[in-house]
């Protein structure tokens, strides 16, 4: 073998050339093998278009996958993570020292890894996902996630799928999604992460992650007269301080879980509570991992995951090999007895209410009474509605029950659609005969609005 | 990464492809939606009624139950419903606004209902947890207590604790903690 060999510890390496360190890569790259796709290319410029291609990971899978990246090929890569460097992860987290105590995650690793790979620019947010808008998201070609809740994966599937205008295919962005924590009974150290997964969404084209949100264990949670009367674990102690002493004793206006001095107030609930009941075992991280629903995963798994997701990235970037998605789109990986992998395509919802019924253009005279504009809907063969009941963003039109808001919402009905909604605007109809299906419609004025004089 | 596209471009006959165009127009969230369908599906007894602040806001409303039977029978207790974007993975957060004494709720206001919290699933819906405060009403249960005293009350003197909440229901004190006033004022 005449390639260059990867060598570790203290053998010497060859001196390489330059650009050695891609020399394996561009072998897959540049050459067409049994699972490239059709329109496959190897010419420099198409092997090149991954030097532009912009990335952007998110959250938890950190070090892991930057590093990954770097190493794969992407050449601009930009990451995004709210928290600071804490003592109890420099462990596991090898792109940071102790003297990175207190700084910036994303900052951190970025300068690392830049330093290391030599060519690759890495640009870090330190802040919340949900700091950024839409703009922000739209310059990436692939979004891969390692985010460590429900609601932030919930938060960001949307938001690319509402990205997603079939007028311009630069704003379909691949989803790439990988977790270690549904594995665990949430609070309960008792079995460590062994499972994980990685799943792969083409925004409205294939099963997004509201449609596979029933594949997420529920949160086991204790019963909340467990947590009033007889704590048995150190989580029950943190949980009552979290739930019940907290609300009792308002210590700080609101709960800020990113907040030292709220944790540092919670644990110290928590540790006398659980003297009280002598139970040992509340710490301060273990508060702040309860407080924060963070599951902690075994380093491996973890990396395994990271690198599942950066290689589905590097594959639908290059197109060299069919990556999860179109078929198959949700590979599983368990530990926990021996080793077990299982990949399948998980079927996109018809009524997921992120997906599902995306809104349909509906011509409408908006000098139509809100009345007038429910019966024809009662005429359209695909909704035929007995009882519907309609919103808009900010607003709710019309409601046919409860009595409250059935009467508070009558006057809706003399009013005109003009009044009510602009045009573009986006409306919802839910019925209890389309059983957990709903409708949606985007408003188009066929006339113009005059209103009331 | 052009083949996503194409993929696109293949679905674009199918029926849903006019879909998801243009502006970004702020759209209804997933929980608005299923809270509204919940909302119209809502089976009421009369004993109870819904109090919206603001009809535009279906995430947050107060219920009023007026329990027609049992030892709470004659009261009128309120129900703060707050539900987040989060719903239906989340159930919706539930507080009694009066202190009452009762072994199931705090004097917090606090609910210990299973569906509300260990067992809530996303297939749950607002009706089912109606039913649970309902319920609660009709038979105030000992073995999962939040307050305690009150549990212990119910348990040793079923007959001493009716007096006692008919005493708490009337804004009187009870071992030593003074109520709210309940009892429905005649309208
Ligand atoms: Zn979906």
């Amino acid at each position: 073998m005449s390639q260059p060999v990867m060598v570790a510890g203290t053998i010497p390496v060859p001196a390489l050339e330059p650009d050695s360190r891609w020399t394996y890569l561009d072998n897959v790259r540049r050459n067409t093998g049994p699972y490239t796709s059709e329109e496959f290319d190897t010419s420099d410029e198409a092997v090149s278009t991954m030097d532009r291609l912009k990335v952007l990971g998110a959250g938890g899978l950190g070090c892991e996958l930057l590093k990954d990246l770097a190493l794969s090929g992407f050449k601009d890569i930009h990451v995004i993570d709210m928290d600071t460097i804490d003592v109890s992860n420099l462990n596991r987290q090898f792109l940071f020292r102790h003297s990175d105590v207190g700084k910036s995650k994303a900052e951190v690793a970025a300068r690392f890894v830049e330093k290391r790979v030599k060519g690759v620019s890495i640009t870090p947010h330190n802040c919340k996902i949900q700091d950024k808008d839409e703009d922000f998201y739209m310059q990436f070609n692939i979004v891969i996630c390692g985010l460590d809740s429900i609601e932030a994966r919930r938060w960001m599937n949307s938001t690319l799928i509402n990205l997603a205008d079939p007028e311009n295919p630069e704003s379909y962005k691949p989803l790439i999604d990988g977790g270690t924590e549904d594995c665990q009974i949430a609070g309960l150290s008792t079995q460590l992460g062994f499972k994980g997964q990685s799943r792969v969404v083409f925004p409205t084209i294939t099963s997004c992650l509201e449609c596979q949100l029933d594949m997420h264990a529920p949160r086991q949670a204790v019963p909340l007269c467990t947590l009033a009367t007889i704590p048995r674990q150190p989580e029950h102690c943190i949980e009552w301080a979290h739930i019940i002493a907290w609300e009792q004793e308002q210590p700080f206006p609101k709960l800020d879980n990113d907040d030292p001095e709220h944790i540092t107030w919670l644990y110290k609930k928590a540790l006398a509570r659980a003297e009280e009941f002598k139970i040992s075992g509340v710490t301060y991280s273990l508060t702040q991992g309860v407080v924060k629903n963070i599951i902690p995963a075994i380093a491996s798994t973890n990396a395994i995951i990271a690198a599942s997701c950066c290689n589905e990235a590097f594959k639908i970037a290059t197109q060299t090999n069919p990556s999860l998605g179109f078929e198959e789109n949700y590979m599983m990986y368990s530990g926990n007895d021996s080793i077990y992998t299982y990949t399948f395509k998980h079927e996109k919802k018809d009524d997921c209410p992120v997906c599902g019924q995306l809104a349909r253009d509906l011509e409408v005279d908006p000098n139509f009474t809100l009345q007038e504009f429910i019966e024809s809907l009662a005429e359209r063969a695909e909704a035929q509605l007995k009882k519907p009941s309609i919103r808009a963003e900010s607003h709710t039109l019309y409601m046919q029950s409860p009595v409250s808001l059935e009467e508070m919402t009558r006057p809706n009905l003399k009013k005109k659609i003009g009044e009510l909604v602009g045009n573009g605007d986006e409306i919802a109809i839910t019925d209890p005969s389309l059983g957990t299906v709903n409708f949606k419609y985007k408003l188009k004025f066929f006339k113009e609005y005059r209103a009331a004089v | 990464m052009l083949k996503i596209w194409n993929m696109k471009q293949k679905q674009q006959s199918d029926a849903n492809a006019d879909a998801a165009a243009g502006n970004k127009k702020k759209k209804v969230t997933a929980a608005q939606l299923r809270v509204q369908k919940d909302l119209s599906e809502l089976e009421l007894p009369r004993t109870m009624k819904t109090i919206f602040k603001d009809p535009d806001d279906v995430l947050n409303f107060e219920l009023t139950i007026e329990p027609d039977e049992g030892m709470y029978k004659g009261g009128q207790f309120h129900f703060t419903f707050e539900i987040s974007q989060e719903f239906p993975h989340q159930a919706p957060k539930v507080l009694c606004k009066e202190k009452i004494y009762h072994p199931n709720i705090d004097l917090q206001g606090k609910v210990c209902l299973n569906i509300l919290r260990e067992d809530w699933k996303p297939v749950l819906n607002i009706q089912a947890v109606i039913v649970g405060l309902q319920f609660l009403f009709l038979e105030p249960n000992a073995s999962d207590p939040l307050n305690k005293e009150a549990a212990e009350d119910l348990r040793s003197n079923r007959e001493g604790f009716k007096r006692n909440v008919r005493q708490s229901m009337g804004g009187g004190i009870v071992r030593n903690e003074a109520f709210d006033k309940v009892f429905k004022t005649r309208d």
